[in-house]
C-alpha cells in the first residue's frame, strides 16, 4: 500500500519535513556555542511537561513546551552567571527532568508505558490534525526567527565577549536561543521522540560541517540534510514498523559516516594537488 | 562631538574578584591619537583593565569614561573596535574568513535588511587592511595562528573605529606575522585612529608605541615612554613612578618596614 495515500502518514511526513528544516536551523547555533548536548537537556526535562500534560488532563504538547522553556532559560541563566557548577546544574536538571517525567505519568490515568515511549521515541501514528497545526505555526516561527536574527546570533555564539562590545543584546539574544531550542524539541518530539530530538538538531550539523567550509552552507545544507533523513526516516519506519525517531536519527548517522569519508577523501585529493 | 574628551578615562577604578582586589584605585587616561601599551607580568591586570574598560568586567568602585561619556551610559560601540585574545576565533562550525569579518559590521547596520554595498566595501576594505583579501573564502580553521588574529582584527575595524582595543595580540604568534601585524597597525595610527593594546612584551610592535603604562599588582607601576627595546622592564629611572606608596614589585628590592609601621 502507498503510505502516501494514507491520513496519519501524510500528516507524519509533513510534521517530518518542517522538523527537518527546524531542528538543524536552531542546532546549528547550540553547535557553534559548543552546546550540542544542551537539546538532549531539554528533551529529558520536556518529559515532564508531557507527564504534567496527562497529569492535569491538557494537551502535553502545550505543557511540554512550557516546562522546557523555562527548564531552557533556567539552564541559561545559570550558564550565564556561570562559574563552576554549571556542569553539575545540567546534570541535575536532566535527572530531575526523567525522574519527574516518570513519577507525574505513574500518578496520572491516561498515562501508560506505551504513551510514555511514543513521546520518547516518536510515533507514526501520534501525529494528531491538531499536533500538524501546532507543529506548522512553531516551525514557521523558529524559522522566520533564525531568518531575522541570524546574523546576530551568529555573532554572539561565535564569540560573546565580541558581541557584547559591539553593542548586541548579548542576554536576550542568549535566552531567545534557549527559548528556540525548547521550542524545537517540543516541536520535534511527536516525531523524532524526546530522547533522540537532539539528533536532529545536531547530526545533519556536524554531517555538513565534512563537506563545506562556510557557517551559511553548512546551514543551507544541513536543513537539506535534516529533511532528508527526517523524511527518509519517517518512510523507512512505516515500512520496518520501528519508531520512526530511531529510524530517522539511523538515517541521519549513515550520512554523517558518508559524508566523514567523502570529506576525508576531498582533503586528501586537495593535499596531493599542492603537494603536486 | 567631544573634540577635547578623552578617549578612555578610568578614575579610581577597583576590581575585585571574589574578594581578591585585581585593580586598586587605577587612573588611567588615554588621548585621541596615542598607541598605548598595557604592560606587566602575568596576573598583573593588564587584561582586566582593558576587559574593565569596555565594560566586560564590573568595576567595584571608581568610573570609565568613553569619548566623554560614562560607561554606564556609552551606546556609541561602532566607535570601538576590540580584538579579543585569539581563544575564540574558531568555534564548533566553521566560518570563512569573510563571515567572521562580517560579523563585524553588524553595529553600523540595520536590523533585518540585507547587507548594502557599503557595508560589504567596508568588510573588504578591513580585509585588505590585514591583508587577507585572498582568504576570505577559506574556513577560518585553516589559517595560522597570526592570520586568525589578523581576522580577528578585521573584524574590528569594520566600523571604521576611533578606538582599537588589542588584547595580548602578539601573543603565540611568530616573528613575521608580529611584523605583518604591526604594519597593519601602523596603517590604522597613520589615519587617526587611537590603539590601546595589552602585550607581555612589546616586538615588532615597540616603534608604533607612544606610551607604555606598566601594570604590577593591580596598581601602575610605570607611565609614560615605551621602555628600550632590550629593556622592558620596570626600574628606568627616568620616568616618573605615580604611586610611591605602592608595594614592591617582586622582583624589587624588600620594602624595608617592620609589622609595627616602624622602619
Amino acid at each position: 500500500m502507498n503510505p502516501l495515500t494514507l491520513d496519519f502518514m501524510q500528516r507524519a511526513l509533513l510534521a517530518a519535513l518542517l522538523v527537518g528544516l527546524a531542528a538543524p536551523a536552531v542546532g546549528v547555533f547550540l553547535v557553534q556555542r559548543r552546546l550540542a548536548l544542551m537539546g538532549d537537556g531539554i528533551g529529558h526535562i520536556a518529559l515532564t511537561g508531557v507527564a504534567l500534560g496527562f497529569l492535569l488532563g491538557t494537551a502535553p504538547v502545550l505543557t511540554a513546551v512550557v516546562v522546557a522553556t523555562i527548564g531552557a532559560v533556567v539552564i541559561e541563566l545559570v550558564r550565564q552567571q556561570g562559574r563552576t557548577s554549571g556542569d553539575v546544574a545540567l546534570a541535575l536538571m536532566f535527572y530531575g527532568g526523567i525522574a519527574g517525567g516518570v513519577l507525574l505519568i505513574g500518578l496520572s490515568d491516561e498515562g501508560t508505558n506505551a504513551n510514555l515511549l511514543s513521546y520518547l521515541f516518536g510515533s507514526l501514528t501520534s501525529v494528531s490534525p491538531q499536533d500538524v497545526v501546532v507543529i506548522s505555526a512553531l516551525s514557521a516561527a523558529l524559522l522566520l526567527t533564525v531568518l531575522a536574527v541570524g546574523r546576530e546570533m551568529f555573532a554572539v555564539c561565535h564569540d560573546e565577549e565580541y558581541a557584547k562590545v559591539a553593542g548586541l543584546p548579548v542576554r536576550t539574544l542568549n535566552l531567545l536561543l534557549a527559548v528556540m531550542a525548547a521550542v524545537t524539541v517540543t516541536v520535534a518530539m511527536r516525531v523524532v521522540g524526546l530522547l533522540l530530538v537532539s539528533a536532529l538538531m545536531v547530526v545533519p550539523v556536524a554531517t555538513a560541517q565534512q563537506l563545506v567550509r562556510g557557517f551559511r552552507a553548512t546551514v543551507l545544507l544541513s536543513l537539506g540534510l535534516g529533511v532528508v533523513a527526517s523524511t527518509s526516516g519517517v518512510l523507512g519506519s512505516y515500512y520496518a514498523d520501528t519508531a520512526p525517531g530511531a529510524m530517522i536519527v539511523v538515517v541521519a548517522l549513515g550520512g554523517f559516516l558518508l559524508s566523514t569519508l567523502v570529506g576525508l577523501l576531498l582533503r586528501r585529493r586537495l593535499v596531493a594537488e599542492v603537494v603536486r | 562631538m567631544h573634540v577635547s574628551a578623552p578617549v578612555v578615562q578610568l578614575r579610581d577604578g577597583v576590581v575585585a574578584y571574589d574578594g581578591r582586589v585585581v585593580l586598586s584605585s587605577l587612573d588611567v587616561t588615554v588621548t585621541a591619537g596615542e598607541v598605548v601599551a598595557v604592560l606587566g607580568a602575568n596576573g598583573s591586570g593588564k587584561s582586566t583593565l582593558v576587559r574593565t574598560v569596555l565594560g566586560l568586567v564590573p568595576l567595584a568602585a571608581g568610573s570609565v569614561e568613553l569619548f566623554g561619556t560614562p560607561l554606564t551610559r556609552f551606546s556609541d560601540w561602532p566607535r570601538i573596535g576590540y580584538v579579543p585574545q585569539r581563544v575564540g576565533a574558531t568555534t564548533g562550525v566553521p566560518a570563512t574568513v569573510r563571515e567572521v569579518v562580517a560579523s563585524g559590521r553588524l553595529p553600523r547596520m540595520r536590523r533585518l535588511r540585507r547587507a548594502s554595498p557599503a557595508d560589504r566595501s567596508a568588510v573588504d576594505r578591513a580585509l585588505e587592511v590585514v591583508d587577507l583579501a585572498d582568504r576570505a573564502a577559506d574556513s577560518v580553521a585553516t589559517l595560522s595562528g597570526g592570520q586568525q588574529q589578523r581576522v580577528l582584527i578585521a573584524r574590528a575595524l569594520t566600523c571604521d573605529p576611533d578606538l582599537l582595543v588589542l588584547d595580548e595580540p602578539t601573543s603565540g604568534i611568530d616573528a613575521a606575522s608580529q611584523v605583518a601585524l604591526a604594519e597593519a597597525l601602523a596603517r590604522l595610527v597613520g589615519r587617526g585612529v587611537t590603539v590601546v593594546l595589552v602585550a607581555h612584551e612589546l616586538g615588532a610592535m615597540h616603534p608604533l608605541v607612544t606610551r607604555a603604562v606598566t601594570l604590577a599588582d593591580g596598581r601602575v607601576l610605570h607611565d609614560g615612554p615605551p621602555p628600550a627595546l632590550d629593556h622592558l622592564h620596570l626600574h628606568d629611572p627616568e620616568h616618573a613612578h605615580p604611586h610611591h606608596d605602592d608595594r614592591t614589585p617582586a622582583d624589587g628590592p624588600v620594602r624595608r618596614v617592620s609589622p609595627w609601621g616602624l622602619s
